[in-house]
């Protein structure tokens, strides 16, 4: 049964950026606006599939939407898309923000066809890594990624843009390196690149490496990605001379990749060598929350601290992904969404204010809240959802995720390690309340006199993020009823 | 003599060839407007493409006594050079001004070392590998020297001195196969191979050397490590066209003679295939690592592709080396991969160097910080270019990734993961050079306003060549298909 709605979703943006190639190079109005109309219209579309997507209990397990077509017969490869429990919010979260990211760049002035035919492509690609059921189709759209993130960090970019972007495409490139040989070991074992057979298929057959080794070839990609301690530090470089737009995707869909693939090809493919790895991960886990948080509250470059402040937050992803319950796994998929919204907001604002002072040193800065009254509520929002405030998505995700641990048989010492990572949430409540002081408070300085509030666009934009917030945070079983169908066949395989 | 002039329409394609660059030379002599020259040219190969085309379906014959072989293998090749030949006709347009008292001669002899690779592909016996060896090599070192300038003379006559040493050597390594097995033939020789009272190649000194020499003597063709030090100098001083023509053709049909050499005539047994295929992936890690490492410190464009397509030629002796390793076992392993691994490679080196002739020409230099800005001086070259080094990183949606992961995978499967593994940590590498060539021509502001002119033919070549590569990369399976079908015919 082949319905096509997953391949128009993927398709939209790229019809998109073939219409914007055509435009002429100074009608940036038409250009604007058809970006913004083709990522919408691929927003319209996710949420008409998560409105139809089937929430029975008999839909646990099954993959929805699904296409299946052959694409290279001599090594068995398909184009095959599908969304699960999983995956659904993920693709939500991306065709929200790469509405949002249109909007939020609505202002760029330096080449902007170029922009958002990159910005376009970008989309796609996390699309189709979140979409794809075949390996080598996974493995095109997750390399695809890495082109329009190059060239948007390093041309639009700032400060050390051409060293931060390179940076990022050398980790990722070493960590796809080490997964494409993970993919063909297994591979050879399976003799399938179908992502929904190759776990059943592991547990039977004769592995041509070690399948700890396998697990670890393809985990280095999703741990650079996530980014997992030690892993990580590409991400501040990339995230501070990032363009905003860039920096509200790489934070809220992109690092999501690396959680998405960790669930998706390690837990549920490796579900045994998960279990003997997940102390040691979910050590790294802590030590990514604690360090990413002790780091955070000595920045003083705005961008930087939130950068770092994801470090953080995605150490509570992995422990909820290694503390293999059903309640932790779904508290780290609730994360990752959670995450993704909260942390592009920040950076929504940190560009709004920068955009208006052309000033992100924390020492310089101050005393902005009597000018900017709807900028400083809505930081002060997101803000206060990322040290996890009840009623917003941050509390719920982070809560759940910890419950989940705390309660988990399969991590010796589980109780341990959740009682550590809740540290975390009183260092954030540090960095956050600290920064939005330093930014908003204080004395009004001469200088910022007469600086503008958001304009139209920008709230538009900004209160989208607010809503999803508030949403997710009063109601969270509005994923989490989803969520759950994807996590319940995983804890079949864990068996616990 | 008969049954020779009964065999000469197998031999279609070549005669075509052949004929073509005669007349393109008596016609030299007799017309003022050399543009008739390239559609002669243009022509010819076209005819030679259509009758390739035409004896695809025919079945595998041995002619002229064993001396060459009418296979899909072959044809598949003819057909590669033949439309890489072409191109690279079509895309010298902007650069012939150069010489221009040469035209004539300069299509002749493209077209005569074309002669000279698809025979070579098609050689069954060391007598004709030997002989259309040097009948490509001799209008190579021409080609290279055709600037007559001071670089230009230096690199040929590197390359001509090398080459000469190179293809001494193969004569002597021949030498001693045949003093082993007293054949010259290949099937003769695997199967007197194959008769030895033994059962490891150090029982048998000579035919030990024998092989070492042989690949030593290809290894020069297809640049492998240690014989890989003219590249650069030569890449650097040939006439850009003729580099193009030199890192694709002559590396397609190094490639092919040697999968042929290897796999006839030391295919069998297994013992002997699985120690050179060792040998083969011991080199292929070398030549990459060498490759790619060296050419992180180049500035001259055409230097960097050099190393560059020495490192390429790393990745397909991982193809080469998965042939050696799985022979007696698979038919096909390696074999299609390697070819599949070839068409991309063609067409994305092909393009990069188009889109380089167009813009050193007009700029007059090949320092990669002079081709700053270049997607403002010209957006359309730069864009190809752009696409092509995306394609030898091997990153999506290009031939270069599908070519990449089809190799590996092949080679995984036969127990070569450490080399994969090497390979694809040679990928992350290679990002870093390739990349940078993409960052001068995006960031940073061109040094003057003045946009860079392209011939139409010129465009057509770049743009045959990036649609190939998309397509490559987007729809293999019909690729992969040819390129399976073309080596079916090494049955044991």
């Amino acid at each position: 049964m082949n319905s096509y709605y997953l391949t128009t979703i993927l398709a939209l943006p790229v019809i998109g950026l073939i219409i914007i190639a055509l435009l002429p190079r100074d009608n940036v109005k038409a250009i604007k606006f058809t970006a913004l109309g083709f990522t919408l219209a691929s927003f319209a579309l996710s949420i008409a599939v998560f409105c139809l997507f089937d929430r029975s209990a008999s839909a646990a397990g099954v993959m929805q939407f699904e296409e299946n077509l052959p694409w290279i017969p001599a090594i068995n490869c398909h184009y095959h898309l599908g969304v699960d429990g999983l995956s659904m919010p993920l693709v939500i979260l991306m065709t929200f923000l790469g509405f949002l990211s249109v909007l939020i760049s609505w202002k760029v002035q330096l080449r902007p066809r170029e922009y958002f035919i990159w910005l376009l492509l970008l989309e796609t690609s996390i699309l189709g890594v979140f979409c794809s059921l075949d390996l080598v189709l996974f493995f095109l759209f997750w390399e695809l990624e890495l082109i329009p993130m190059y060239f948007l960090i390093s041309i639009w970019g700032s400060g050390r843009k051409e060293y931060s972007s390179i940076k990022y495409v050398i980790y990722t490139l070493i960590g796809s390196a080490m997964m494409l040989a993970g993919i063909l070991t297994v591979y050879f074992t399976t003799g399938s690149f179908n992502m929904l057979e190759i776990g059943g298929m592991l547990a039977i057959a004769a592995p041509v490496i070690p399948l700890a080794g396998m697990f670890f070839l393809l985990f280095i990609g999703f741990a650079i990605k996530l980014p997992m301690f030690p892993f990580h530090t590409w991400l501040p470089d990339a995230h501070t001379d990032a363009p905003t737009a860039v920096s509200v995707i790489l934070a809220g869909a992109l690092l999501k990749m690396g959680g998405y693939g960790m669930i998706r090809l390690c837990v549920s493919v490796l579900p045994d060598i998960a279990r003997q790895a997940a102390p040691i991960l979910a050590a790294l886990a802590i030590i990514g929350v604690l360090y990413g948080a002790a780091v955070t509250m000595r920045q003083t470059d705005l961008k930087r601290l939130i950068a770092y402040s994801s470090v953080s937050h995605m150490g509570y992803v992995l422990l909820g992904i290694f503390a293999l319950t059903e309640i932790s796994l779904t508290g780290a998929a609730l994360q990752m969404f959670s995450h993704g919204i909260i942390t592009g907001l920040l950076f929504a604002m940190v560009g709004l204010v920068y955009e208006k002072t052309h000033e992100r040193n924390l020492n310089v800065l101050g005393g902005l809240a009597r000018q900017m009254p709807v900028i400083v509520a809505v930081f002060s929002i997101a803000g206060l959802a990322s040290l996890g405030l009840p009623g917003t998505s941050g509390f719920a995700a982070e809560f759940i995720t910890f419950i989940g641990s705390f309660s988990s048989t399969a991590l010796p010492a589980a109780k341990i390690y959740t009682l550590l990572g809740v540290f975390g949430i009183v260092f954030t409540a540090g960095y956050i309340l600290w920064m939005l002081q330093k930014v908003f408070y204080g004395p009004p300085k001469d200088k910022y006199k007469g600086v503008p509030d958001a304009d139209n666009v920008e709230k538009v934009s900004i209160f989208c993020f607010v809503a999803v917030i508030m949403l997710v945070g009063i109601y969270p079983a509005i994923l989490t009823n989803v969520i759950k169908l994807g996590i319940e066949p995983i804890m079949r395989l864990i068996g616990s | 003599m008969k049954m020779i002039i009964a065999e000469l329409p197998l031999l279609a394609p070549e005669l075509a060839v052949l004929v073509f660059a005669l007349l393109v030379i008596l016609v030299d002599l007799f017309v003022k407007q050399k543009k008739v020259l390239v559609g002669l040219s243009l022509f010819g190969l076209a005819v030679s493409i259509g009758l390739t085309v035409s004896l695809w379906g025919a079945p595998t014959v041995d002619i002229f006594f064993g001396m060459l072989a009418v296979d899909r293998f072959a044809l598949f090749f003819k057909l590669l050079l033949a439309i890489a030949a072409g191109l690279v006709i079509l895309a010298s347009q902007d650069y012939v001004s150069k010489f221009n008292r040469f035209q004539g001669e300069y299509y002749a002899l493209v077209m005569i070392s074309a002669l000279g690779m698809m025979l070579l592909t098609a050689a069954t016996d060391l007598i004709s590998v030997y002989v259309s060896l040097e009948l490509s090599g001799i209008s190579l070192y021409v080609l290279v020297t055709f600037l007559k300038d001071k670089k230009s003379t230096e690199s040929g006559l590197k390359y001509l001195l090398l080459g000469a040493v190179a293809s001494a050597v193969l004569l002597y390594g021949m030498a001693f196969v045949y003093g082993t097995t007293g054949h010259t033939c290949m099937v003769c020789v695997s199967d007197m191979i194959e008769s030895l009272p033994i059962t490891s190649i150090v029982q048998n000194p000579a035919l030990l050397i024998g092989i070492i020499l042989i690949i030593a003597g290809f290894g020069f063709k297809i640049a492998s490590f240690p014989f890989q030090m003219w590249v650069p100098d030569v890449y650097e001083g040939a006439p850009t066209p003729v580099t193009a023509y030199l890192s694709v053709a002559s590396k397609a049909a190094g490639f092919a003679v040697i999968t042929r050499v290897m796999l006839v005539l030391f295919g069998q047994p297994s013992w002997l295939s699985a120690d050179w295929g060792m040998i083969i992936a011991v080199l292929s890690a070398i030549t990459m690592t060498f490759g790619n490492v060296v050419a992180l410190m180049q500035n001259n464009i055409k230097r960097l592709l050099g190393y560059s397509s020495i490192a390429q030629a790393g990745y397909l002796m991982v193809g080469l080396a998965t042939v050696g390793m799985a022979s007696s076992a698979d038919l096909i392993a390696g074999r299609s991969e390697l070819m599949f691994f070839l068409m991309s490679y063609a067409a994305t080196n092909l393009g990069a160097f188009f889109a380089i002739i167009a813009i050193t020409n007009k700029i007059n230099s090949d320092e990669i910080n002079d081709f700053t800005g270049m997607i403002k001086r010209a957006p359309l070259l730069a864009l190809g270019l752009s696409f092509c080094l995306i394609s030898l990183i091997g990153l999506p949606p290009t031939g270069g990734l599908i070519a990449k992961i089809y190799i590996f995978s092949s080679a995984v499967q036969n127990n070569l993961i450490w080399l994969v593994i090497i390979a694809v940590i040679n990928s992350v590498i290679s990002a870093f050079y390739y990349l940078r060539v993409v960052k001068v021509m995006w960031v940073g502001e061109p040094a003057s306003k003045e946009k860079i002119p392209s011939s139409i033919a010129l465009r057509i070549a770049l743009g045959i060549c990036c649609v190939a590569v998309f397509l490559l990369g987007v729809i293999p399976g019909g690729f992969v298909g040819i390129a399976e079908a073309a080596v079916k015919i090494f049955g044991s």
